[in-house]
């Protein structure tokens, strides 16, 4: 009876099923699928069988993986890059919504709102096409560093390591300043205006307005964006970005663990070696982002989970 | 009347020049690869094109225009964008729509089948291996059906529709059966704000994205334009340019400012429409992040 009753609300409400249920298979397929697929990081996996098949070889690949000579240089960079864009590139957003919001022109703050957009919207190959002419023996940093007189001869900047993270950096927050700061500039318009008042009558100045009622508001949003970031910091890296400004010579500063994954699987076909690489670098992840709920909790009582 | 002291303090002025600045600094790379796009290709690599094309020249257009293998390149681009954001936003709306219904049975079981896969993926090398075997790799399908479906825009339609006043459905049928005719003949139409949302979201993306055709994609006719231009700025893949720009005779143009042309009619669709969406794309971003 209970079975039948079932049966018809089913049949009633198939419509609405089947507006989901495709959903549901395409999330089994596309994203469920390969992730028990990474089971062949304990496993020898050759593409001619399925990962089902494949013997079980325990920690051997993460034992290749952790073992390899250049493992600290990858982990140095991966965390290295990730970091100095936390503590670069998380800040400046929320500065730049400080500062913006004490422009009264509005339509000036709108265009320069609008026009920070702009690099968000651009994609790397192309963004490391200017920033590798820009950066050349000829380019135009070199001609403005030397005609200036701060650099006797032109440097090749993308060629030389030492350089690297700053590139990275640099180009990073440049490209996603405009739009990280979305977030702040909407918490921000939701302040109350009386409390601004408030404050001006106690003869507060601006900075202490900012610091006491602006940063203060937005100190929840700050909280849980940084635990994100933190969370996301070995992703910090931003493959897409790095895979187009590595080059050879300057591997040593570059050569991040999802480098390694694309060259070891996609590039050499040691699928279960690269696969053992990825689970490292999430289970790294997952310890960065408690952490970070941990500390943040303390600091702020705001928490994530 | 209540009158407003304009007293202009030097921290304004500071302030603006700095947005000034920044402004400046966010526009000018773009400017820079307009003005060598329309500079004499040969008259550019003696550099120092700053303000202005000095020998201004439209041979670098023409020559992208004429040459095979950047127009195929831009159609695989146009191709893939229109169809994959047309399909992802169909999709995502109608799953949307669905688990919006309360009595949905296993509504639960699927909002949780969703979330997860937010925060977890299998990543790069499980990806490869089951395109590989769904047998999509080295073809055009690969650029639409593994991207089709995002459950963060999922939760962006969901947040839209659930705000849609009830009445409206209310008055067409109550009986579950004509779902999808509700969703087609009055959802859809109503959500033109959150469809341009995520319109701009998924076709920024598979615009501007060039790593799918460089790991699925052998074939040099199926490569999107921004692979193109990857292969060229990070592999060093200039001959393969050089060799291209000879078959253009007649023309003063190098491998660089032809790249600088592609560049700007890459950037071009984008940059147009993006200002456009401006206020849509805000919500949808707020909406997201509070989620997620």
């Amino acid at each position: 009876m209970i079975k039948n009753k079932f049966l018809k609300k089913l049949m009633k409400q198939r419509q609405r099923q089947l507006m989901v249920i495709p959903g549901m298979i395409w999330l089994i397929i596309f994203c469920y699928i390969p992730m028990v697929w990474l089971i062949i990081a304990f496993k020898d996996y050759d593409i001619t069988k399925s990962a089902m098949e494949a013997p079980w070889v325990g920690l051997k690949h993460f034992k290749e993986f952790l073992g390899n000579d250049r493992f600290y240089l990858m982990l140095r960079n991966t965390v290295g890059i990730g970091f100095y864009k936390l503590i670069v590139a998380f800040p400046i957003p929320i500065i730049f919504a400080l500062f913006l919001n004490e422009i009264r022109h509005v339509k000036f703050k709108k265009m320069v709102q609008t026009v920070s957009y702009l690099p968000h919207f651009i994609a790397w190959p192309i963004l490391g096409g200017i920033i590798l002419s820009w950066l050349g023996r000829t380019g135009i940093v070199n001609n403005i560093l030397m005609t200036l007189g701060l650099q006797d001869g032109p440097i090749y900047y993308i060629a030389k390591p030492e350089y690297f993270w700053r590139i990275a950096v640099i180009s990073d927050v440049w490209k996603e300043m405009g739009w990280n700061a979305i977030i702040y500039i909407a918490a921000i318009s939701g302040v109350n205006p009386s409390l601004y008042e408030a404050a001006e009558i106690d003869g507060a100045g601006r900075f202490q307005k900012m610091w006491h009622i602006t940063v203060q508001v937005i100190r929840p949003t700050i909280a849980i964006l940084f635990i994100l970031a933190v969370g996301n910091l070995l992703n910090g890296s931003n493959f897409e970005q790095i895979f187009v400004l590595r080059n050879n010579m300057n591997l040593d500063a570059s050569e991040i663990i999802d480098l390694y994954i694309y060259n070891m699987g996609i590039g050499a076909g040691r699928f279960s070696l690269a696969s053992a690489a990825s689970l490292v670098k999430a289970v790294v992840s997952l310890i960065l982002v408690l952490t970070a709920n941990v500390i943040t909790k303390k600091l702020t009582e705001e928490s994530l989970l | 009347m209540k009158k407003r002291a304009i007293n202009i303090k030097p921290f304004d002025v500071i302030n603006t020049i700095i947005m000034i600045c920044i402004c400046f600094s966010m526009i000018y790379p773009f400017y820079f690869c307009v003005i060598n796009s329309f500079n004499d290709g040969y008259d550019a690599m003696k550099g120092g094109i700053y303000w202005w094309p000095r020998v201004l020249s439209i041979d670098n257009y023409i020559a992208v225009f004429q040459n095979d293998g950047l127009a195929t390149a831009f159609m695989v681009t146009i191709l893939r964008t229109l169809i994959a954001t047309t399909l992802h936003v169909f999709f995502s709306a109608m799953v949307a729509y669905g688990l919006c219904k309360k009595d949905l049975i296993g509504r639960k079981t699927y909002m949780m089948l969703g979330i997860i896969t937010i925060f977890f993926n299998g990543g790069l090398i499980p990806t490869f291996l089951l395109i590989n075997q769904l047998g999509m790799y080295n073809k055009f399908i690969v650029y639409i059906i593994p991207t089709m479906l995002n459950f963060i825009n999922v939760i962006i339609f969901m947040t839209f529709f659930k705000q849609l006043p009830i009445e409206l459905e209310e008055s067409a049928i109550v009986d579950g059966a004509a779902d999808f005719r509700i969703f087609f003949r009055i959802i859809l139409p109503l959500s033109k704000s959150v469809i341009a949302t995520i319109v701009l979201f998924v076709g920024v993306f598979n615009w501007n994205d060039y790593f799918m055709g460089v790991v699925y994609v052998m074939d040099e006719a199926l490569r999107p334009i921004q692979t193109f231009l990857y292969k060229i700025v990070a592999e060093n893949a200039t001959q393969a340019l050089q060799n291209q720009v000879m078959g253009t005779a007649g023309k003063r143009v190098t491998s660089q400012s032809i790249k600088y042309a592609t560049m700007i009619i890459a950037i071009l669709p984008v940059v147009c429409s993006y200002p456009f969406l401006q206020k849509y794309f805000v919500k949808g971003l707020l909406i997201g992040s509070i989620k997620a």
